[in-house]
C-alpha cells in the first residue's frame, strides 16, 4: 500500500506544547509497534489520535503513561524532558489515563475505587469525600460515594475513572476509546464535560477511530497507521475524504478478476439475531440478519469492538442470544442451529477459525496431533464412536502438515513451539478437513507472516470454488477486499451498509466503518 | 447535535438509570432483627414440643463455647479471601494452634498459651502464603497440603513433648484454663425470667443468660475481633488496599498497591486467627486439653460460615452462631433437642414458603413444602434421633444451608486467582 | 528430553528436600537420621513388610486414581474419603447379607461398591452443577458425616454383629472373598490384579476415548474446550461420578482379602492419601503407582522407628513436606523451562527483519 498524501494543516497555535513525543520507537519480538512516531499536543486542546487497531496507538499511549518504555525517542511534558518509568511517574507529571477497559473493582464503593492508592492525598475520611464530591460535580457523576461500583451504569463508571484521574491531580488526560461503550446521549454528555474542563485549562488526548466524534470534539487530529505518524490535521477544515484516506490509505487492493462462484443456494441464514450484555442498555448485536450462499465469501468489515466477536461466538454457540440461525446442508436439510450446542453445530458442518487461537483453537502444551482432535473428537478420521483413532489422527495431521506447508520438526511437538503462522496453517487445515459447508474465519491471518497468509488465502479461495460458504471477519482491508464477494459493514452491533469489493472506494468503506455519513463528502459536518 | 445522532437513530431512553438505592438498614439492626426472629422460631418450637433445652442457658453457653473455633476460623477465612487467597488450610493451622496453646499454657500459663497458639497458626499461614503467592501453587492444593502437614507436625510434637508428661501421645497433660467472669446481677435477673416459663421472654432470657455467664477473656476477645475486623478492613487505608487485592489485583498494582505484601500480611493474620481458634478448643473451661482429632473439621465449618455470611464479618458471625448453636444443642440436649430443632426448621420453612408464594416463586415454594414435609415426617415418626448421627448435626446444617443459600453470594472478585505481578 | 526432566525432576527434588528436612527434625529431637532411615529401609526386608507395603500401595493406588480423575479437569474431589467409607459400609453390609455362587458374589459386591461410591459423589456433584456450591466444602462435610453414618449402621441395633469386643458388619461369606497370593511370610492381595486393570482402564480412558480427551482439554483450557464443543456442566457431573465410582473400590482390597467386615475401628484417611499420591504422580497412572508405593513404604516402615525410640509421626511429616514441595518443585521447573524456551526463541528470531504484521502489539 502506498503512503497516502495528506494535507497537513497546523493545529491552531495556542501556546506551548503540553506533551511532545519525538521519534518514539518500540519493538516487540517479531513486530515493530511504533516506528519514529511524533506527537505534539498543545496545552488546553483536545487532541485526537486516530488509527486502526494494530496501528500502534495503544502502545504509544502506554508509553506516555509509563506502562511501557520506548526503545528510542524522547518525551517532554510542559517543555521539560521526562523519563516515565512507571504509571506513578506519569501521575506525578500530571498525566492521567482513562483506560478503555476500566480498572475498577465492582465490589468496592465509588469512593474506595477513587481513593485506592492515593490515600495519602486526602485520607479516606471526610476530607477525601469532600474532594470527591467536588470532582464528581465537575464531571457530572451523580452517584453517592458509598454506592457499590457494580450498581453504576457504564457512563457513570467512566466518570468514576475520570474522577480517579482528577483526584490525583492530572492536568493532561488521556481518554482511550472513551465512546466505544457509550450510547449517543452519553457521548454528548461526555463531550460537554470535556469542553467544560477544557475551559479550565485541562488538556485532553482522545484516542478514537470514529471520525464523526473526532470532528465533533477535537481541535487537532494525528493519524497513525502501521506504527508511524501519517500526519496531523485540523478536523474542522479537512474533508472527510482526506481524513478517511489518511486512515485507510488512498488505494485499496484490487481484487483479482475471477469468476464468481456464488450460487443462490443459502447455507447460513441469520434472522433477527440479538444479543445483550448484562448491565448495559446497549444491544451488542442489534437485529442482525444476513445470508451466506454456497460458494460465497461474505466479509464483515468494521472496526473492532462493534460486535463482530460476539456475532461469531453467537453463531458458534458459545454465547446465547435471541433470533434464528439456520444452516442448510448439502442435501437440503435445514438445521436450526440456535437450538443446538457448540459440538452439534460443529458436527452439522461448521469449521471455525477463531480470532484468538491461543485461547480458542489450540491446546498449547499438547502435541500437534492432539490438537488435530480438538473440535472433531466425535468424527472421523480422528474418532471412532466414543474412542479416539490415534493412528487416524496422526495420519491426518501429517497430511495437513504436508498440504498446508506447516513448518514443524514433527507432529509430536507441542503447539506452543510453532510460530503463529504455522499454528494458523494447522488450524485452517484442521477446520477445512471436516468437509464443512460453512467456514467462519475470524481475523484468520492475524499475527501471521506473509507467506502463511498467502497460503491461507489460497486455501480459502479453493474451498470457496468447491462450494464452501465463508463468513469472514477481518480488520485487514487487503484480506477483506481480496477474498470477499460481498462486504457488509458492522457498526455498533448492526449491519449498516453493503459494499461490492470490486467497486467500493476507500472513503466509502472507511466512512461506513467509522460512522461518518456519506453525504458529507466535502466539508466536515457539524 | 452530532452526526452520530443522525446515523444511529435514537435507541430510546436516557443513560441507564442507576438502581434507586434501597433505604439501607444498618447491618447491626438487620442482624438484631434476624436474631429475634430466630429466637421467636425457637420459642414456638420449644413451646410446642415441650423441649426446654432449645433455649436454655446451658445450651446457649455450650453453643457459645463451641461457636468460638468456628467463628475464629471464619474470620481467618475472611482475612485470607478478602485478599484473594483461598485458605483451605485453616484446619491444619488450627491444629497447630491447639498444640501451641497446650504447650504454651503448660509452661507459661493461659496467656502464654494463647500467644503461642497464634504464633503457631501464623507460621502455617506464612507457609501457605509462600506457596500460593510466591510460587503460584493452586490455593486448594496448598491448603490440603498444609492440613496434612499441620496434623503431622502436631502429632509429632505431641509425641515428642507430651508423652513424657502425660504418658499419652494423643493427649497433653492438663493445662490451665481461662478464668471466667459473669455479669452476676444481670444473670440472676435473667435466670428468674427464664424460670417463669413465659413464651419468648423466657426463651430470650435463657439464651442471653447463657451468653453472659462464665465468659472467658478469650471469648470476649474473639467476639470483639468481629467489629475490629470490620473496622480495619472497611475503614482503614490498609484494609482498603488489602481488599483491592482480592477484587482487582491488576488495578490495585497499577495504582501502586504492593499486592504481594498485602497477601502475605493477610495470610499471617488468617493463620493467627485459626491458631486462636485452636486455643479456644484447649484453653476454655469445659474444653479438652490438647487432644488428637479435637478439631473435627471445624476449620471447614468456619469456611462455610464465612460463605454463608457472604464474606462479611457480621454475616459470618451469624453463620458461626448458627453452626455453633447446632453443635451446642446436640451436645447439651441430645437427640430430643435436635428433633425439636427439626420442628423449628419446619416452622421456618413454612414462613419461607409463604414469602415465596407471595413473590410467586412457585418452584421454590414447592421445594420448600417438600422439604418441610420431609422434616416433619422425620420429627413425627421418631422419639429420638440416632445417637451416632447427632454429633454431626452441625455438618448437616452446614450442607443444607449452603445448598439453600448459595445463589446470591458475592465473593471477592479475584478470590483464588493466581496473580503474577506484571501480567495483564 | 525436557519432558523427562519436567516429569521426574520435581518429585525427586521433593523427596530429597523432604529427606533433608526430616533429617533436621530428627537431629533436633536427638535422634540419628541415618539410623532412622536405615531402620526404615531395613524393615522392608523383615517379615511380611514388603508384601504389606504392596498391599497398602494397592489401596493408595485406587484412591489416587479416583482423585486424579477429578484433578484432570481441576476438580477437587476431596470427598474420596467419604465416598470410599460410605461404599465400604454399604458394601460390607450388603455383601455380608448376600448368598450367591462364588465369582458372581464378588462381582455383585464390586458393583455395589462402585454404585454406592457414585451415589455419595452425586450429592456434591449435583449441588455444584445446580446450586454452585463449592465442591470443596460440601465434600468435606460429607466426609465428616460419613463417620456418623458408619457408626449408625454398625450399631448392634442396625446391622452390626458383635464379636468379642468389636462391633462390625456381618462377615462376608467365602464366596465373596478374593483369594490372596502367598509370598514369603505374607499374603498379597488378589485385588492387586484388579487395581492394575483399573489403572490400565484409567490410562485407556484418558488417552483413547473421547471423554478422556474432553476431560484433559477442559483441564488445560476451558475456553479452547468450549470452542471445541465440550459441555462444561456435563463434564463436571460425569467426572465427579466416575471419581466417586473408583473411590468406592478403595476399601475393597482390604475388605475382600483380609477383613471381610467393616467396623468403626476400620481404616480411615485413605482418601486424603489419594490426594497426596495423585499430586506426586502428576495424575499419571504409572506415576501414581510409584507414589502409592512410596507412601505405603513410609507408612509401613515407620512402625519400626519405635524400636529405636523415634516418633513414627516423622513419616507423616515427611509426607506433608513432600506434598507441598512437589507442587512447588513443579512450578520452579516449569518456570525454568519457560525461561529456557524463551531464550531459545529469542535467539532464533534475533537478526530477522521485522515488520508490522496485522494486529501486532496493539
Amino acid at each position: 500500500m502506498s503512503a497516502p498524501q495528506a494535507e497537513v494543516t497546523d493545529a491552531p497555535d495556542r501556546g506551548e506544547p503540553a506533551v511532545q513525543l519525538t521519534g518514539i520507537t518500540k519493538r516487540f519480538p517479531g513486530v515493530v509497534a511504533n516506528s519514529d512516531v511524533n506527537l505534539t499536543v498543545t496545552k488546553g486542546e483536545v487532541h485526537a489520535v486516530c488509527g486502526e487497531n494494530g496501528a500502534g496507538k495503544s502502545t504509544l499511549m502506554k508509553i506516555l503513561y509509563g506502562m511501557q518504555q520506548p526503545d528510542e525517542g524522547d518525551i517532554a511534558i510542559n517543555g521539560e524532558p521526562v523519563k516515565l518509568r512507571n504509571p506513578q511517574d506519569a501521575i506525578k507529571a500530571g498525566i492521567g489515563m482513562v483506560h478503555q477497559h476500566f480498572m475498577l473493582a465492582d465490589n468496592l464503593t465509588v469512593g474506595e475505587n477513587v481513593f485506592l492508592g492515593a490515600e495519602n492525598l486526602h485520607g479516606i475520611g471526610r476530607a477525601a469525600r469532600a474532594k470527591l464530591a467536588e470532582l464528581a460535580e465537575r464531571v457530572g457523576l451523580r452517584a453517592r460515594p458509598d454506592a457499590l461500583l457494580e450498581e453504576l451504569g457504564v457512563a457513570d463508571r467512566q466518570r468514576v475513572e475520570i474522577v480517579k484521574v482528577l483526584y490525583r491531580g492530572a492536568r493532561i488526560i488521556i481518554l482511550d476509546e472513551p465512546t466505544a461503550v457509550l450510547v449517543p446521549q452519553e457521548v454528548d454528555a461526555l463531550f460537554e464535560t470535556v469542553r467544560a474542563m477544557q475551559k479550565d485549562g485541562f488538556t485532553f488526548i482522545f484516542i478514537s477511530h470514529k471520525l464523526d466524534e473526532v470532528r465533533a470534539i477535537a481541535d487537532t487530529v494525528t493519524v497513525i497507521r502501521r506504527g508511524t505518524t501519517v500526519g496531523m490535521a485540523d478536523p474542522k477544515t479537512i474533508t472527510s475524504r482526506q481524513l478517511a484516506e489518511m486512515m485507510v490509505g488512498s488505494e485499496l487492493p484490487t481484487p483479482e478478476t475471477r469468476e464468481s462462484t456464488v450460487t443462490d443456494r443459502d447455507v447460513l441464514r441469520l434472522d433477527d439475531v440479538c444479543l445483550s450484555v448484562e448491565g448495559s442498555e446497549r444491544n451488542v448485536l442489534d437485529h442482525i440478519s444476513f445470508t451466506v450462499h454456497a460458494g460465497e465469501v461474505l466479509g464483515i468489515a468494521g472496526v473492532e469492538g462493534n460486535g463482530q466477536t460476539e456475532l461469531v461466538e453467537t453463531i458458534m454457540g458459545m454465547r446465547k442470544g435471541g433470533g434464528r440461525i439456520e444452516l442448510t446442508e448439502t442435501d437440503g436439510k435445514v438445521v436450526e442451529l440456535h437450538k443446538l450446542g457448540t459440538l452439534a453445530r460443529r458436527e452439522a458442518g461448521i469449521g471455525y477459525i477463531a480470532e484468538d487461537r491461543t485461547r480458542h483453537s489450540l491446546l498449547l502444551t499438547q502435541p500437534l496431533w492432539v490438537n488435530r482432535i480438538l473440535g472433531y473428537q466425535t468424527r472421523k478420521p480422528v474418532a471412532k464412536g466414543q474412542l479416539l483413532d490415534i493412528d487416524g489422527a496422526r495420519e491426518d495431521t501429517r497430511r495437513i502438515v504436508e498440504e498446508y506447508d506447516v513448518r514443524t520438526p514433527g507432529i509430536d511437538v507441542p503447539a506452543a513451539a510453532l510460530s503463529g503462522g504455522n499454528q494458523q496453517k494447522l488450524i485452517v487445515g484442521r477446520e477445512l478437513s471436516g468437509d464443512p459447508v460453512l467456514l467462519i474465519a475470524s481475523h484468520p491471518t492475524r499475527g501471521v507472516d506473509v507467506g502463511a497468509q498467502a497460503l491461507i488465502w489460497e486455501q480459502i479461495r479453493q474451498a470457496r470454488a468447491a462450494g464452501l460458504a465463508v463468513l469472514l471477519v477481518s480488520a485487514d482491508l487487503d484480506e477483506l477486499i481480496g477474498l470477499s464477494d460481498t462486504i457488509q459493514v458492522m457498526l455498533r452491533g448492526r449491519l449498516v451498509g453493503e459494499a461490492d469489493p470490486a467497486t467500493v472506494t476507500p472513503q466509502e468503506l472507511g466512512s461506513a466503518m467509522t460512522g461518518a455519513s456519506e453525504d458529507s463528502e466535502e466539508e466536515g459536518a457539524a | 447535535m452530532t452526526t452520530a445522532d443522525v446515523l444511529s437513530p435514537n435507541t430510546g431512553g436516557t443513560t441507564m438509570p442507576v438502581k434507586p438505592p434501597k433505604r439501607r438498614i444498618p447491618g447491626w439492626l438487620k442482624g438484631a432483627i434476624w436474631g429475634l426472629l430466630a429466637v421467636g422460631v425457637l420459642a414456638i418450637a420449644s413451646y410446642a414440643t415441650g423441649v426446654n433445652t432449645l433455649t436454655s442457658t446451658n445450651t446457649a453457653h455450650t453453643a457459645l463455647r463451641l461457636a468460638l473455633p468456628i467463628l475464629l476460623c471464619a474470620l481467618g477465612g475472611l482475612w485470607a479471601e478478602r485478599a484473594g487467597v483461598i485458605n483451605i488450610g485453616l484446619e491444619g493451622m488450627m491444629i497447630l494452634g491447639t498444640w501451641g496453646a497446650a504447650w504454651g499454657a503448660y509452661h507459661g500459663g493461659v496467656w502464654a498459651g494463647l500467644i503461642s497458639a497464634v504464633v503457631f497458626g501464623a507460621l502455617g499461614g506464612l507457609l501457605h502464603a509462600v506457596a500460593t503467592v510466591t510460587f503460584n501453587v493452586n490455593h486448594i492444593v496448598s491448603g490440603v497440603a498444609i492440613n496434612l502437614l499441620g496434623l503431622g507436625v502436631a502429632k509429632y510434637l505431641a509425641n515428642l513433648v507430651f508423652t513424657p508428661l502425660s504418658g499419652n501421645p494423643r493427649q497433653s497433660p492438663p493445662v490451665p484454663k481461662f478464668d471466667t467472669y459473669s455479669a452476676t446481677f444481670l444473670s440472676d435477673w435473667l435466670s428468674d425470667l427464664e424460670k417463669m416459663q413465659r413464651v419468648f421472654i423466657s426463651d430470650l432470657a435463657g439464651i442471653l443468660n447463657g451468653l453472659i455467664t462464665e465468659v472467658a477473656p478469650l471469648t470476649m476477645i474473639a467476639i470483639a475481633l468481629v467489629p475490629i475486623s470490620y473496622f480495619v478492613l472497611w475503614r482503614t487505608r490498609f484494609g482498603l488496599r488489602l481488599r483491592s487485592c482480592g477484587e482487582n489485583p491488576v488495578a490495585a498494582e497499577s495504582l501502586g498497591v504492593n499486592v504481594y505484601l498485602h497477601k502475605y500480611v493477610a495470610m499471617i493474620i488468617s493463620g493467627g486467627l485459626a491458631g486462636m481458634g485452636g486455643a479456644s478448643l484447649v484453653l476454655l473451661a469445659g474444653g479438652a486439653d490438647y487432644l488428637e482429632n479435637q478439631t473435627n473439621n471445624r476449620g471447614y465449618i468456619g469456611l462455610a460460615a464465612m460463605i454463608f455470611g457472604n464474606w462479611r464479618p457480621g454475616g459470618l458471625l451469624g453463620g458461626a452462631a448458627l453452626f455453633g448453636y447446632a453443635d451446642g444443642l446436640q451436645l447439651a440436649g441430645g437427640g430430643t433437642a435436635v428433633l425439636a430443632l427439626l420442628y423449628g426448621a419446619v416452622i421456618l420453612l413454612a414462613v419461607i414458603v409463604a414469602v415465596q408464594l407471595f413473590r410467586r416463586q412457585w418452584i421454590a415454594a414447592a421445594l420448600g413444602v417438600v422439604g418441610a414435609g420431609a422434616l416433619y415426617a422425620i420429627y413425627w415418626t421418631n422419639d429420638d434421633l440416632p445417637s451416632d448421627l447427632i454429633p454431626y448435626t452441625a455438618h448437616f446444617v452446614t450442607l443444607i444451608v449452603l445448598a439453600v443459600a448459595s445463589q446470591r453470594l458475592r465473593p471477592p472478585k479475584a478470590d483464588g486467582a493466581l496473580y503474577r505481578r506484571g501480567e495483564d | 528430553m525436557s519432558s523427562w526432566r519436567t516429569r521426574l525432576l520435581p518429585p525427586l527434588l521433593a523427596i530429597v528436600f523432604a529427606v533433608i528436612l526430616t533429617a533436621i527434625a530428627l537431629i533436633i529431637s536427638g535422634a540419628d537420621p541415618l539410623q532412622a532411615y536405615g531402620t526404615m529401609i531395613g524393615q522392608l526386608f523383615k517379615g511380611s513388610t514388603a508384601v504389606d507395603t504392596v498391599n497398602l500401595a494397592t489401596v493408595y493406588y485406587l484412591s489416587g486414581l479416583a482423585v486424579a480423575i477429578g484433578f484432570q479437569m481441576n476438580l477437587f474431589n476431596i470427598g474420596v474419603e467419604g465416598q470410599y467409607r460410605f461404599a465400604a459400609i454399604v458394601t460390607a453390609i450388603i455383601g455380608g447379607a448376600l448368598r450367591l455362587p462364588p465369582v458372581i458374589h464378588v462381582i455383585a459386591i464390586l458393583i455395589v461398591a462402585v454404585a454406592s461410591g457414585m451415589l455419595y459423589a452425586a450429592i456434591p456433584a449435583v449441588l455444584k452443577v445446580t446450586r454452585g456450591v463449592s465442591e470443596v466444602i460440601s465434600t468435606i462435610m460429607l466426609n465428616a458425616i460419613v463417620g456418623g453414618i458408619v457408626a449408625f449402621l454398625v450399631n448392634a441395633d442396625q446391622f452390626g454383629v458383635q464379636t468379642g469386643n468389636n462391633i462390625a458388619t456381618r462377615e462376608i461369606a467365602e464366596t465373596g472373598r478374593i483369594p490372596g497370593i502367598p509370598i514369603g511370610s505374607g499374603e498379597l492381595f488378589g485385588f492387586v490384579v484388579i487395581a492394575a486393570l483399573i489403572g490400565g482402564a484409567y490410562w485407556f480412558m484418558l488417552n483413547r476415548t473421547r471423554f478422556g480427551f474432553e476431560l484433559k482439554a477442559s483441564g488445560e483450557s476451558t475456553t479452547a474446550a468450549a470452542a471445541g464443543g465440550v459441555n462444561a456442566k456435563k463434564m463436571t457431573l460425569i467426572a465427579m461420578l466416575l471419581s466417586g465410582g473408583v473411590a468406592g473400590l478403595v476399601a475393597m482390597p482390604e475388605l475382600l482379602s483380609r477383613d471381610f467386615s467393616y467396623g468403626i475401628t476400620s481404616t480411615q484417611m485413605y482418601g486424603f492419601t489419594g490426594i497426596a499420591v495423585a499430586l506426586l504422580g502428576r495424575n499419571h497412572p504409572a506415576g501414581i503407582a510409584l507414589g502409592a508405593l512410596l507412601w505405603a513404604f513410609l507408612d509401613r516402615s515407620a512402625v519400626s522407628l519405635e524400636q529405636i525410640n523415634v516418633s513414627k509421626e516423622i513419616a507423616v511429616i515427611m509426607q506433608g513436606v513432600i506434598v507441598l514441595s512437589v507442587v512447588i518443585a513443579y512450578e520452579i521447573v516449569r518456570r525454568a523451562d519457560l525461561a529456557a524456551e524463551q531464550r531459545r526463541v529469542g535467539r532464533a528470531l534475533a537478526g530477522k527483519g521485522s515488520s508490522v504484521s496485522e494486529g501486532g502489539a496493539v
